[in-house]
This record gives C-alpha cells, sequence and structure tokens, in this order.
C-alpha cells in the first residue's frame, strides 16, 4: 500500500500534470494569435479553390466548434476536452472528411519502422562505441573517433541530413530520392526490400545524428566510472579488460542512458519532422509538415497533442522502472 | 579576466572555438559595411561563380553571396541572443525564487518546470510558426524561441542555489549579520556567473539550430536575410539542380562553422568547470614547472576534450 501511496501515486499525478498542461496549451495558442485563425484559415483554403457555399459553411461551422468561438473560453475548454477524451480530434481541412484520426494512424506506422529501427541502432554503438573511447582513451581509433563525432554534433540535423541528400542522391546517385516504398504493399520480398532500400538514408542520416550525442555521453560517463576503485581493484586483480569494461563500468553507466532511450522512443510520436521532409518519407513529420504547409490545424493539433502524451508516458515508465534497472534507487 | 586567460592557455577546445567566434563577429561587424542594401536584387552580375570579384559568388537573384552571408550572420545572432536573453532570464529569475524561497513555493515551481521540461518544443513552435505565418518578424521568432527554453537553465541553477545555501560560508555570512540582498549579490552570483555563462554559449547552439530549421521550413520571416532563409531561397531557385552549389554551400558551411565555435567555446567552458577536470588543470600548472610530475599527462585528458 505504502509502493502504491507513496512511489507511483505522485508520479502518476506527475504525469496527469504534463497531459494537462500540455493539452491547455494547445488550447491556448489559437486563441492567443492575434489573427482570426476561423478567417484565416478560410481565406486561404478559398484562395487557392473555389468550393461550394455549403461546403464553406460547413468548414466555417467546423472551425467555429473546433476553436469553439462561440460561448466563453471556459466552457470551449470543456468542450475542446469531452472531444479529446473520447478520441475524436475533427476532420482533417486539407482532406475534408476524412477525421485526423485516420490521417495519423495511415502514417505512424513509417514514422515507428524509421524511427525506432534507427534509435535502437544508433544507442546500442554509440554506448560501445562511448565506452571503449572512455575506456581507453589514448588509442588512435578513439581520438580519431572522438574528433569526428565532435564536429558532428553540434551541426544542426537539417544541415547533416542536407548534405547527405545532396551527397548520396546526387553527387553518387545510391539511394532514391523521396518515398518512402516502391509498389503497392504486399507481403513479398520485392516490397520489403524497396522499403528497406528507401529506409536506409533516412536512417543513416539519423543513427549518425544521434550517434554523436550518445556517444559523447557515453563516453564522459565511462571517463568518470573509470576512477572509481573498484575498477582499480579489478585491474590489478587481473580480470580481462573486456570483461572490466562490459560487466561493470558499463553497467553502472546504464541508468542515465536507459533513461535517455525511453525518452527518445517516447519523442517518435513527435515523428523525425526534419527526416521526413528531407528526404520526402511518408510519416508523421511530413503529415505534419503538409500540415502546416496547408494551415490544417486540427491534423497539427493532434499530432502536438499525440506527441505530448507519448513524452509523457515514456517518462512515466521510466519514472517507475527505475527501481528495476538500478537497485540503488529504492521505493521512496 | 584570469579565468579566460587560462582557458586560452590550457584548453585548446577554447581556444579553436574563440578564434572562430572572433571571424564571426567579424563578419557581423563587416556587415555594417554592406556596399548592398540586405534586400537589394539585381545589385551584380546574376549566377557568377565564385571568383576574385564575387568572393562566394552571386545567387540568380543578383545577390552577391559573401554579403549576404554577412547579413544572415548578424540577424541569426539577433535571434538567437534574444533567446538566450529571455530563456536564461526567466531561467534564472525562476531557479533563484524556487531555490532561496524553498518549501510549497519550491515544490510547485519544480513540478512546474519537471512538466514543461517533458513537453516537446519542435511540434508547439511549428503550431504557433503556423498560426503566426505572415506576421513572424526575426524578434518574434527570438521571442519564441526564448520562451521555449527555459525549463532547464532553471532547474540547473535551482539545483546550484541549493546547493551554496548550505554551504559554510553562507552560514558564516549570515551568522554575521549580513542582508539576504547582499549575500545572494556579493557571495553567491560569483559562484553562478561562469555557469551562466556556460549555459548562455549553449543556449546559443540550441537557438540557432532552432532558427535555421524553422527558416529552412519557411515557417520564420522570409524577407529577413538569416542562415536559414538563405537556404530556403537557395533551394526555392533550385541552386543544386541548376548547378549552382555555391549559393547552398556559403550558408551550410556558415552554420557548421558558428555552432562549431559556440560547441567548441561551451566544451573548454564545462570543462573548466568541472571541479574534476580543475583539478586536472591545476595540476596541469603544477606539471608545468616541473615537467616531471607523471600524473599530471593523464589528468589533462579531460581538459583536451
Amino acid at each position: 500500500m505504502t509502493l502504491l501511496k507513496e512511489f507511483i501515486l505522485p508520479r502518476l499525478i506527475q504525469w496527469v500534470v504534463v497531459i494537462f498542461i500540455g493539452v491547455t496549451i494547445t488550447f491556448l495558442i489559437p486563441r492567443l494569435s492575434p489573427v482570426n485563425p476561423v478567417d484565416q484559415a478560410l481565406g486561404r483554403m478559398t484562395t487557392f479553390q473555389t468550393m461550394n457555399p455549403e461546403a464553406t459553411l460547413a468548414l466555417r461551422e467546423t472551425f467555429l466548434d473546433l476553436y469553439g468561438l462561440e460561448g466563453n473560453i471556459f466552457d470551449q475548454y470543456l468542450n475542446f476536452w469531452r472531444r479529446l477524451l473520447v478520441g475524436d480530434l475533427g476532420p482533417s481541412f486539407g482532406a475534408f472528411p476524412t477525421p485526423v484520426v485516420r490521417i495519423i494512424a495511415n502514417s505512424i506506422g513509417w514514422t515507428i519502422g524509421l524511427l525506432g529501427i534507427s534509435t535502437l541502432i544508433s544507442w546500442v554503438l554509440g554506448l560501445v562505441l562511448g565506452s571503449l573511447a572512455g575506456y581507453f582513451p589514448n588509442r588512435w581509433w578513439s581520438q580519431g573517433l572522438e574528433k569526428i563525432l565532435i564536429t558532428v554534433y553540434p551541426v544542426p540535423y537539417y544541415i547533416l541530413a542536407f548534405v547527405l541528400l545532396m551527397i548520396f542522391t546526387y553527387y553518387f546517385p545510391i539511394f532514391p530520392l523521396v518515398g518512402g516504398a516502391r509498389g503497392t504493399p504486399a507481403f513479398t520480398w520485392e516490397y520489403i526490400s524497396s522499403v528497406l532500400y528507401f529506409g536506409t538514408l533516412p536512417a543513416i542520416s539519423l543513427i549518425v545524428g544521434a550517434l554523436a550525442f550518445r556517444f559523447i555521453i557515453s563516453k564522459a560517463l565511462t571517463t568518470s566510472e573509470k576512477s572509481s576503485d573498484y575498477v582499480q581493484y579489478a585491474e590489478l586483480a587481473g580480470l580481462p579488460k573486456r570483461k572490466i569494461l562490459f560487466s561493470y563500468v558499463t553497467r553502472n553507466t546504464m541508468l542515465p542512458q536507459v533513461t535517455d532511450l525511453a525518452l527518445s522512443l517516447g519523442a517518435l510520436f513527435e515523428g523525425a519532422l526534419i527526416t521526413e521532409v528531407v528526404f520526402g518519407y511518408p510519416g508523421l513529420g511530413y503529415t505534419l509538415y503538409n500540415a502546416v504547409n496547408s494551415s490544417d490545424y486540427n491534423v497539427i493539433m493532434g499530432i502536438t497533442l499525440l506527441s505530448i502524451v507519448g513524452i509523457a508516458t515514456a517518462s512515466l515508465l521510466v519514472d517507475l522502472s527505475y527501481p528495476l534497472v538500478d537497485p540503488r534507487v529504492r521505493y521512496r | 579576466m584570469a579565468a579566460i586567460r587560462d582557458l586560452f592557455r590550457f584548453s585548446p577546445s577554447f581556444r579553436f572555438g574563440a578564434i572562430i567566434l572572433a571571424v564571426v563577429f567579424g563578419l557581423v561587424i563587416l556587415s555594417f559595411f554592406s556596399p548592398y542594401e540586405s534586400d537589394d536584387r539585381r545589385a551584380v552580375a546574376r549566377n557568377e561563380p565564385p571568383s576574385l570579384e564575387f568572393i562566394l559568388g552571386t545567387t540568380s537573384q543578383g545577390q552577391d553571396v559573401f554579403w549576404m552571408l554577412t547579413f544572415a550572420i548578424r540577424n541569426t545572432l539577433l535571434v538567437a541572443g534574444l533567446a538566450v536573453l529571455i530563456g536564461r532570464g526567466v531561467g534564472v529569475l525562476l531557479g533563484m525564487v524556487s531555490g532561496y524561497i524553498g518549501g510549497t513555493v519550491d515544490r510547485l515551481l519544480s513540478s512546474l518546470v519537471d512538466s514543461v521540461i517533458v513537453i516537446p518544443r519542435l511540434p508547439l513552435l511549428i503550431l504557433i510558426a503556423s498560426i503566426m505565418r505572415g506576421q513572424m518578424s526575426i524578434l518574434t521568432l527570438g521571442l519564441l524561441i526564448g520562451l521555449l527554453d527555459w525549463a532547464i537553465p532553471s532547474k540547473r541553477y535551482r539545483a546550484q542555489i541549493l546547493s551554496l545555501r548550505e554551504r559554510e560560508f553562507t552560514y558564516t555570512s549570515v551568522f554575521s549579520g549580513m542582508s539576504v540582498f547582499k549575500i545572494v549579490t556579493r557571495e553567491h552570483l560569483p559562484f553562478l556567473m561562469p555557469y551562466l555563462l556556460a549555459d548562455v554559449v549553449s543556449g546559443f547552439l540550441f537557438a540557432i539550430g532552432l532558427e535555421v530549421t524553422l527558416s529552412i521550413l519557411g515557417l520564420s520571416d522570409l524577407d529577413t536575410q538569416t542562415i536559414g532563409t538563405q537556404i530556403y531561397w537557395g533551394n526555392y531557385y533550385q541552386a543544386l539542380l541548376t548547378n549552382r552549389v555555391w549559393v547552398l554551400a556559403a550558408p551550410i558551411g556558415a552554420s557548421i562553422i558558428v555552432v562549431i565555435g559556440f560547441y567548441l567555446a561551451s566544451v573548454g567552458l564545462s570543462t573548466y568547470l568541472d571541479p574534476r577536470t580543475r583539478l586536472g588543470r591545476l595540476e596541469v600548472k603544477t606539471a608545468v614547472k616541473e615537467p616531471e610530475t607523471e600524473p599530471a599527462a593523464v589528468t589533462t585528458q579531460g581538459v583536451t576534450l
């Protein structure tokens, strides 16, 4: 009972608070803006296409309903929550009657596939390389690797992805320019191999970007862990270095690393916006970008909310699993 | 001042970073002496590759890429500077209130900060920017980035202040009757300044990255020259497909150089601030006097990071 009351409950409350604040911010932003989003969006839509008056009226109703510009702000806020709790994110304005939920469902698979795999690869690679470089700081390979990754790390991700794209699709056309796959979705080798082929370059860019960060963190942690007494003891006892490094040192640096992994997996729902835009990959980020370009507020809000819930839930799970990963953290 | 001299002497990364940043600020100053206005079109011959006359070539709109770049760097740094000022201002204030007052206020503020840290910033920024599209100036962009980047600094300052509060010299000054204001400004601020400095530099890094990203997506003020908008227009006029790589290469190269400059400087600063490596640095000093000291060679590894 104390476990529930003193450990789980406060974290659950924190989770609720995070989602509450996130949703409230998403609710308030369109209202704080100096422009009337309804008229602006309507105006923009009718500039580019002619719509029949009924559709325009229906659209205006939906806009008004969505932003809840009728009634006072408190009613609007309650309404917003009521729709949210039943999973109703409203229709998309870009593809009018299609519900936002379905648009998100169509693209989320691509994102989870691409980001999930590349996040895991970069995490493992960064952890192993960083530990090795931290344990053997004077070898030529560790110093070379460090110099390269330290140069890559601060470069804005867009620039990295764009340069990769320029090199590998324009100067040396090894990889395809845009898209997620070729052919119709089917469980055939042809289709699956084209998914892999199209996904390789975006995945490489993601892995390189994330690897640099993971490497730097992991090296710093290993360097400070290496000066512990037990490492010296193990070295004096003549244990093989590989065993000291991977069975003891790396295990002790795991806690923050696992936290980061869980948080970045939670950030999957945000989509790799920039990756997907640069490589024209049909995931959540690309959908978000298109929604931004066509002022499809319902889709933008849907994805923003999804990413807030994703990250909040990931950090809740991380908090709850701390005692499992690290015996030093006790239920308090 | 002594700290900066030490950094120059013992931290190669700070030295390189500072030199790069000096060049960057040189370009910013140069922008005030530009022969063209920042939005001049057809001021020079079009589509010239880099040559002696046009160091970095010209665009298809007849702009000199080099002078464009000086404006771009100035405006990008302006956005980043504003963002850092606001973000750190809010962060320091909240951190101080939370750390000094403590109790219920601290608990409320901390849980607020913890919640804000978790909220993803890029989608939120995109949502705001897409609503404000057309009305966005580079100043509002800086303001927005700043308003989204105060939670992590404030947490860090709170932790710093909590540890300063428990130090013995704080008790000594309290017992000898110093006023709270004086303790904060005279005793604690000197400890916080270096952290603020390192934090400011990394804040610049974050804000420059965001500015470039948002501008390339076409979400900022596209009429103002920034590094991001320069890439945006380069893409817009198909610089790559028409084989005019220099139009894109200049801002891409500039963005890489600027962030690496800031990053190296911040690495130098934070290694300097880390008490463990500071110990190493002190040993470096003794090692300079007595070259035969063996362990110094090992501990300097941290400094050369």
